[in-house]
């Protein structure tokens, strides 16, 4: 009887006993990045926060620190993108649970060319 | 006073009265420069170029790290008398490079990148056309009233919108007078990498800052059939749209606002 109880209620304690997925991170070409692993982790918002002032404010280009450089590399190989669930960006910040807001404006995929479909009243 | 100071043309930067001679001078030794890109100015010493120019479009490009520069003032001419009835590749080769491309319920919230604007005069029934877009004014009145400093002017006269500022309040609509700037009304995915754009935030022509600061010409200037568009540097009185400024009568659009605009018509 206890022990039935038990089984029972664990799912309901310790939910289906897996926890957060770990973000996916997967890297066609390591080592080519800007800076090490760890420093990345820890300061890639603040190198992107610092370069999109300068590029957006006093038009500096071609600086290393680029949303666009990191998409290139770090996009996914089936979808080209950063962003949807699983791929590289949206993983990590998924898992660490912190809004993820550049790609309301910038496109998350690597190589995209927009099409020359005119603007227009939807049908 | 005040007058003669605002009426006066912006050409020159703040109070650089320089000597004619001198620029030339220091505009030959940049052809120099720049037209080689590597200079030996002695056996085994070479001079590096700053930037080099586009052989194509003789725009100067900044090097990987520079800065936009004071000196340098970006604008337009349109010669309304070749821009043709009806024509609106100027319109579209803008919505394809900036990635205007969605299907809005409302007309009324249509993007104003670039419009063609049609001009009747009362008296004779004449009618012209022209592109109107954002006018890089000078003094721009959307810089002024914005409340958190999106709206801007870089230092090479191009005004933008940093839409990581911007909250979408629209008080530079409001502030234009040319009706140059819209909002974007609903989430886009098929944004220009280079040319971000999203919900909540106002836009307008950014003069192809991004193609600019590759050397290339506006999408409007490079794409226009009739050649009716001339991009340049109105600081450098050897470019082509200063030479035609100084040539030709070209009126500021609302010139009574003072705005000192960046973009010129010819033929209004």
């Amino acid at each position: 009887m206890f022990l039935s109880i038990a089984a029972l209620s664990a799912p309901t304690f310790a939910g289906d006993g897996s926890r957060t997925p770990k973000p996916v991170i997967e890297i066609d070409t390591p080592g080519k990045c800007i800076a090490p692993a760890d420093e990345m982790r820890r300061n890639h918002m603040e190198m992107l926060k610092h370069q999109r002032n300068l590029t957006m404010r006093e038009g500096v280009r071609g600086e290393p620190a680029s949303l666009n450089e990191c998409i290139s590399c770090h996009a996914s190989k089936k979808t080209g993108s950063v962003h949807q669930e699983g791929e590289f960006c949206q993983s990590c910040h998924a898992y660490a649970a912190v809004k993820l807001d550049c790609f309301e404006c910038h496109q998350p995929r690597a190589n995209f060319k927009t099409s020359a479909s005119k603007p227009g009243i939807k049908p | 006073m005040s007058d003669s100071k605002h009426n006066a043309q912006p050409e020159l930067p703040g109070k650089a009265q320089t000597n004619p001679a001198r620029r030339a001078f220091i505009a030959a030794a940049g052809v120099g420069v720049a037209g080689l890109g590597f200079t030996a100015i002695a056996p085994g010493l070479h001079l590096m170029a700053v930037g080099e120019a586009n052989a194509a479009t003789g725009i100067a490009t900044r090097k990987p790290g520079e800065a936009a520069s004071r000196a340098v003032r970006w604008g337009l001419l349109v010669d309304i008398n070749k821009c043709a009835p009806g024509c609106t590749k100027c319109v579209e080769a803008c919505h394809t490079e900036n990635g205007v491309t969605e299907k809005l319920a409302d007309p009324r919230q249509a993007s104003q990148w670039i419009r063609k604007v049609e001009l009747t005069d009362r008296r004779n029934g004449k009618k012209t056309e022209l592109p109107m877009m954002c006018q890089h004014c000078a003094n721009p009145p959307c810089v002024d009233v914005c409340p958190t400093g999106a709206s801007m002017k870089r230092a090479d006269g191009i005004v933008l919108v940093d839409r990581h500022s911007c909250i979408g309040c629209r008080y530079c609509m409001m502030a234009c007078p040319y009706k140059a700037r819209s909002l974007v009304h609903l989430p886009l995915t098929e944004q220009n990498p280079l040319v971000p754009r999203g919900q909540g935030c106002v836009e307008s022509c950014t003069l192809c800052v991004h193609r600019i600061d590759r050397g290339q010409q506006p999408a409007c200037v490079e794409q226009c059939p009739e050649g009716a568009m001339t991009f340049g540097d109105l600081n450098d009185p050897s470019s082509e749209i200063s030479k035609r400024i100084a040539a030709t009568h070209t009126t500021q659009v609302r010139s009574d606002l003072r705005l000192d605009v960046g973009v010129r018509y010819q033929g209004i």
